[in-house]
């Protein structure tokens, strides 16, 4: 991509007086240069803008953005009620800048049951604007110009352009799929790695692997023997690992999600991310954490304090007490990060059955709030555009939107530039939506076929 | 323990070659080398004058004007705002990554009347985590490697290492105080023209300035941000301007917008602040305003760090501004009142402080005095650190007298700290007990002094 200037700031200046005697020199060189700094190159271009646009202005079932459309447990929202009705006004000014107290020790304590070893509030957690800043103090603190960075495709899309913000360069390794040989649905355990292709990735420059597990958008949830792979790897070329695991909680089917650090000679070059807004359904809240050594957190911290500083207090305070409502509740039926996963299943299962049933293809996934399909029975709607540089699935999830109301996202939104037009035929549906949206969504799908079939 | 950790992190650049000569085979171990430092881009970045005495004035017993936070109420109607938005299930997701749509219509609708100029909400406006992520956003957006930012000293202490992160070069500027370091006001404290022009050059991509002022608490007045002005104007150079106090402006004086002087509004980003508006320090809410062309690299910055702010507390600040746009001519408006109710805790510091015979600033803007400690001459010189005489003043004070302030050399650069180590700030947004507390301390301060 050429690197295309904004305006400078001259441009601006032509209309007006400017103070006698300047310095001619001076201008010539502030104008042979864009105003904005070149680590935004290339990395103005997002997605979400675009897709979040066309489902506000055209859909009448929003299943694109992942967040849910079901209210945030009662536990939370009474949590926050009861913090602001408690008269402590203090609640209202700066915390403490790593993580609000009580918040930081509930994770700790959390963390020390699911890693089995001991973990230090103040030193091995620190509380982050969402998973989202999370993610850029790890890139800021631990990448450098040159580090490569090797990502999972397809991956969660901002993984990309953080890597580029921080100088690296984003080395890309496929989940490839292989189907099942009996033509039943491909669940999303069949997409995997290609063991000699990972190693091949690995180089002296290679700083960290980012993990996703469970894998947004495939849903894939990385099996301990898939996790032992990538570990060694790190372990041999002594690699970091960013481990994103907003989706912990959002396993299916009684599979386990295995946490990357508690292998071996993993805690020490592991960094791991968490989200209160996919753990307790309230995305609006954007808290989350990292979890790691504190050789690792502090320079984490460095990066924190010298961009956000500090997390909303409020929201710190009512989701400590949403965890600590959960340690209580651990393993038992009415915890909530035992029913959350369960409810989804069902979602999970009637989606599966409302697109396979009209043809489309779903990918079954393990866990999250996502899941993929094959939408090539319904191709033949949005026909190819041989002059068109924008991949086939993107066209298409914007012509459904606009012509059927049904938002998703297309696949390819979740590859790198290079590999945009690999998949070309799969979309995103995120699952975490109340019956009635799942319903709407489900009429759409069938009034569409009709219209196919009958046509 | 920081503090081990803090000279690792140092050290880290001559263990490198240590570490590099082994090479690694397989390891499990726990001893193997490990060569994980930190980035660049945060090398000496990572001790913060607050993380130093945030901690040590935790204590209880600690009468606590140091940290600048409130510990006063919020307006009962903006508590009650985020208690409502509670309850409302689609304000618990994520909202528009730029800013809550009714919050930055909210915010475009005051700062129209106050700047009188159209400012669109979509495009002019990013909203951020407080104040604080303002300021890196727009540096992140628009500074890098081989600019220049001229810093004017005392600065609030952020925005050193967030010019140095971006990989720039910070110039220094200092206040100079006019009447022979004899000063009564914060208005004593001015810019060397002839000085400040020196420190143009074509490398300077922008200028931070902060009115009204933290620490001294000086409000620029026009002709002195004419003069800013004019040499933005001739070196084509940014101006980032932190106007995170715009209210707090006492009886006299005036807060004037440097975007709004002729040629500026295209080349400055004004920051704001919800947590010094309505004393909710805690919200983290703060917006940058100015032109597209600028505000646009913001937003992308934005996208690529955290993409969205909070929504329940957006809302709620947006109510929160409905209520004072309503009432912006009316002397009711919180914006004025609180104005009010600081002048007149401003007046009984200064007052507190003169009686134990100190020399207080009296500040024009702002909720801090910075106070000349020279006068009470404490002999420090046998405490062994080599620390400024104002960072060993305050520790001093805290252990001693059980008062807290925050030195002000925290506040200056490497060559300049000499020139400020007199002086420490106090903050005086503190409800009457916290300050009848500090009375008592102070007015003893003379009897258990040896």
């Amino acid at each position: 991509m050429l690197r295309r200037a904004g305006p400078s700031l001259r441009h601006f200046l032509l209309e007006r007086n400017s103070s006698a005697g300047h310095s001619s020199y001076s201008r010539e060189a502030k104008m042979s240069r864009p105003v904005q700094a070149r680590r935004l190159e290339g990395i103005d271009k997002n997605i979400w803008v675009e897709f979040v646009k066309l489902a506000a202005t055209y859909s009448k079932v929003n299943l694109g953005q992942g967040f849910p459309d079901f209210p945030a447990p009662d536990f939370l929202r009474e949590a926050l009620t009861r913090t602001l009705s408690g008269g402590n006004h203090m609640l209202h000014q700066y915390t403490r800048a790593f993580g609000h107290p009580p918040l930081v020790k509930v994770l700790a304590q959390f963390f020390e049951k699911l890693l089995g070893r001991d973990l230090d509030p103040m030193t091995n957690v620190m509380v982050t604007v969402g998973a989202y800043q999370a993610l850029f103090c790890c890139f800021q603190a631990l990448v450098d110009e040159g580090d490569e960075v090797i990502i999972i495709e397809p991956f969660f899309d901002c993984y990309e352009p953080m890597v580029k913000m921080a100088g690296g360069t984003p080395v890309f390794v496929p989940l490839r799929p292989n189907p099942p040989k009996d033509g039943k649905l491909m669940s999303s355990a069949d997409w995997q790695l290609d063991p000699a292709e990972l190693a091949s990735k690995f180089s002296e420059r290679t700083k960290a692997i980012v993990l996703n597990s469970p894998n947004n958008p495939l849903g894939k949830v990385f099996s301990r023997g898939e996790l032992e792979l990538i570990a060694e790897l790190c372990v041999k070329h002594d690699v970091l690992c960013i481990s994103d695991e907003v989706y912990e909680w959002l396993v299916f089917d009684g599979k386990q999600h295995t946490r990357i650090a508690s292998l071996q000679g993993m805690w020490e070059r592991t960094v791991i991310i968490g989200s209160a807004g996919k753990t307790f359904s309230a995305t609006g809240w954007k808290v989350g954490w990292v979890v790691g050594p504190d050789r690792l957190l502090q320079h984490l911290r460095t990066v924190h304090q010298n961009s956000v500083y500090h997390c909303a207090t409020i929201a710190q305070e009512a989701v400590a007490q949403g965890f600590q409502r959960e340690l209580m509740l651990y393993g038992k039926p009415e915890s909530y990060f035992v029913q959350l996963p369960k409810e989804l299943q069902q979602k999970r299962d009637w989606l599966v059955q409302s697109l396979d049933g009209v043809g489309m293809k779903p990918i079954i996934p393990e866990g999250t709030y996502f899941l993929v399909a094959d939408i090539s029975p319904f191709k033949s709607d949005v026909p190819d555009d041989p002059n068109s540089d924008e991949p086939y699935d993107s066209r298409f999830a914007k012509w459904m939107v606009k012509n059927k109301g049904l938002a998703a996202i297309p696949l390819s939104a979740f590859y790198s530039e290079a590999h945009k037009n690999n998949y070309t035929n799969f979309i995103r549906f995120c699952f975490a939506k109340e019956e009635a949206t799942l319903k709407a969504a489900s009429d759409i799908l069938q009034k569409w076929k009709q219209e196919k079939t009958s046509s | 323990m920081f503090l081990a950790s803090r000279n690792f992190c140092c050290r880290g650049i001559q263990l490198r070659t240590d570490l590099l000569s082994r090479s690694i085979k397989h390891s499990t171990s726990a001893t193997m080398p490990f060569r994980h430092k930190n980035t660049r881009r945060i090398e000496g970045l990572d001790s913060n004058v607050w993380v130093e005495f945030t901690k040590v004035a935790a204590d209880p017993s600690i009468v606590n004007l140091g940290q600048g936070l409130p510990d006063i109420s919020p307006p009962s109607y903006v508590k009650e705002e985020l208690a409502k938005v509670a309850a409302v299930d689609r304000l618990n997701q994520y909202t528009r990554g730029f800013g809550h749509p009714s919050l930055v219509k909210a915010l475009s609708q005051v700062y129209e009347k106050v700047c009188g100029r159209k400012i669109d909400p979509l495009t002019d406006i990013l909203v951020t985590v407080g104040a604080y992520g303002s300021l890196f956003s727009t540096i992140q957006a628009l500074i890098e490697e081989g600019d220049e930012v001229i810093i004017i000293e005392p600065f609030y202490d952020c925005y050193e290492p967030m010019v140095k992160m971006a990989g720039a070069k910070p110039v220094f500027i200092p206040l100079r105080c006019i009447n022979d370091g004899n000063s009564a006001s914060s208005a004593d404290w001015v810019l060397d023209p002839a000085e400040l022009a020196n420190k143009f050059n074509s490398k300077t991509k922008a200028i931070i300035l902060n009115t009204p002022h933290n620490p001294i608490g000086k409000v620029f007045t026009l002709e002195e941000l004419q003069v800013i002005a004019d040499l933005c104007i001739k070196h084509d150079t940014l101006c980032i301007s932190d106007e995170v106090y715009e209210w707090l402006v006492y009886k006299g004086n005036k807060h004037i917008k440097i975007a709004t002087l002729p040629g500026m509004w295209e080349r400055t980003v004004t920051i704001g602040s919800a947590g010094k508006t309505y004393s909710v320090t805690g919200w983290k809410l703060g917006w940058s305003i100015g032109p597209e062309h600028l505000i646009k690299h913001l937003q992308v910055v934005h996208q690529n760090t955290l993409y969205t702010c909070p929504t329940p507390l957006q809302e709620a600040l947006a109510q929160a501004f409905w209520v004072d746009y309503k009432r912006m001519d009316h002397p009711d408006c919180y914006f004025y009142s609180l104005s009010r109710e600081l002048e007149s805790k401003r007046d009984r510091m200064a007052q507190l402080l003169k009686g134990a015979g100190l020399k207080p600033v009296i500040p024009d803007g702002g909720y801090f005095m910075i106070v000349d400690v020279s006068t009470l001459n404490v002999d420090l010189s046998d405490v062994d650190e080599k620390q400024p005489y104002d960072y060993k003043f305050v520790k001093w004070m805290i252990a001693s007298k059980k008062l807290s302030a925050i030195p002000l050399s925290a506040f200056c650069g490497l060559e300049t700290k000499k020139q400020f180590e007199r002086y420490i700030r106090f903050c005086f947004i503190k409800k009457d007990s916290t300050l009848d507390a500090a009375e008592v301390i102070l007015k003893n301060w003379n009897k258990q002094t040896g």
